[in-house]
């Protein structure tokens, strides 16, 4: 695949993770803070994120396990997921999580297990993406190309 | 105390190397710079907030938590007050919710303090709470930003910051002012101007920004709800 051909690769599918929803404009005011002197400021800020919410959701797993659940626990985790996911756009993690918080407040421990998995769900998504377009713009740069800016028609 | 060490930016050295944030160890504050000092328990709004602030020429340093934030102002009991000649701080930016202490009471000991109770301290916060942002505009807020957090939102606040580098804190915390003289959007869905923030109704997926207002030649600070876009 030439250049040209990746360039417009990538830009159909960073597209495509906006139309589904698994991105939002968030994304790209993060994609606006790249720069030469920042060139790997994406892909860093969501390493992080992807560090900080593994270790979230293992927390979440060994809360909900418990024999009697402690919302004051899970509650806190999951507004910082739900915090860290709408900062770097991972608009479903961020929309997962508030349907999360909204049964944590019931106390529902049910709902709450099934709100955990659609959250993982979610997350792993986004995470899968993410990688896959961060492996794009390496092949790009490797082969001596520039990352297109992101232009989004809607 | 050596303010300007790693250990006060609560990022490791391996952390923030490893994320090319740049300089660790800052140079000796140029006076004309401006020193924003951010608070948050979150790693990656921590550097979010951190490039954000960066990225519009001010310094930065990051601190995870209020207890941190006024051991480096060098308010913190523990301590003999110290004069801090060279501690200049032109802005305090803090998240509202952080376990141990809020960014509420963050900012009630700030203003509360005899030597920083001039500097603006801005309240970001995920959760559109009314009684929330009343309650910081009440005690001195000088902004609240719903996170997240955007360009444009930084943007203004060091606005403001150039034109006036501390802030006269003269008590009058609702003073109504003129909206920036833009452009308003489209999608502007609050009933009334952004002047009085004791009749708007919102609810939280509502609010949409009214203006880039960078450039708004406004003579007093702005107290007003911020608003954010909605999502494109």
């Amino acid at each position: 695949m030439d250049l040209v051909q990746m360039q417009k690769s990538l830009q159909d599918y960073t597209k495509s993770l906006f139309l589904e929803g698994i991105l939002d404009s968030q994304f790209l005011q993060l994609q606006q803070l790249q720069d030469e002197s920042n060139p790997d400021f994406v892909s860093q800020v969501v390493t992080l994120f992807f560090q900080d919410s593994d270790r979230i959701l293992n927390d979440l797993s060994l809360s909900l396990g418990q024999q009697v659940v402690d919302f004051k626990k899970v509650d806190p985790h999951v507004h910082q997921l739900k915090g860290s996911s709408s900062s770097i756009g991972a608009q479903r993690v961020k929309n997962a999580c508030v349907v999360f918080r909204n049964f944590c407040e019931q106390q529902n421990v049910e709902a709450c297990h099934r709100c955990l998995q659609q959250v993982k769900q979610e997350y792993y998504l986004v995470k899968n993406r993410l990688e896959t377009l961060f492996k794009l713009e390496q092949q790009i740069v490797a082969s001596g190309g520039m990352i297109p800016a992101v232009e989004l028609g809607f | 105390m050596a303010a300007r060490d790693g250990g006060v930016s609560c990022l490791r050295r391996s952390e923030m190397i490893g994320i090319g944030i740049g300089e660790l160890e800052s140079p000796p504050l140029d006076s004309d710079q401006v020193h924003v000092l951010a608070v948050d328990d979150s790693l990656v709004d921590r550097i979010v907030i951190e490039r954000l602030l960066r990225i519009t020429s001010c310094k930065v340093t990051a601190v995870d938590s209020g207890w941190r934030a006024l051991e480096f102002l060098g308010l913190d009991e523990d301590k003999a007050a110290v004069e801090f000649d060279r501690l200049k701080v032109d802005l305090i930016i803090t998240d509202y919710c952080m376990p141990g202490m809020t960014g509420y009471e963050l900012l009630k000991k700030i203003k509360e303090s005899t030597s920083f109770k001039e500097v603006p301290v801005v309240i970001m916060s995920s959760e559109n709470v009314l009684t929330r942002i009343d309650r910081c505009l009440e005690e001195g807020a000088e902004d609240f930003l719903l996170k997240p957090v955007k360009l444009a939102d930084v943007k203004r606040l060091r606005s403001y910051l150039t034109r006036d580098v501390k802030v006269s804190g003269d008590g009058n915390k609702r003073k109504p002012s003129t909206p920036p003289p833009s452009p308003s959007p489209p999608q502007l869905s609050c009933t009334t101007s952004m002047e009085s923030s004791d009749s708007i109704v919102v609810d939280d997926d509502s609010l949409t920004l009214s203006s880039e207002s960078s450039t708004s030649p406004m003579d007093s600070p702005m107290r007003r709800l911020e608003m954010k876009s909605l999502p494109v």
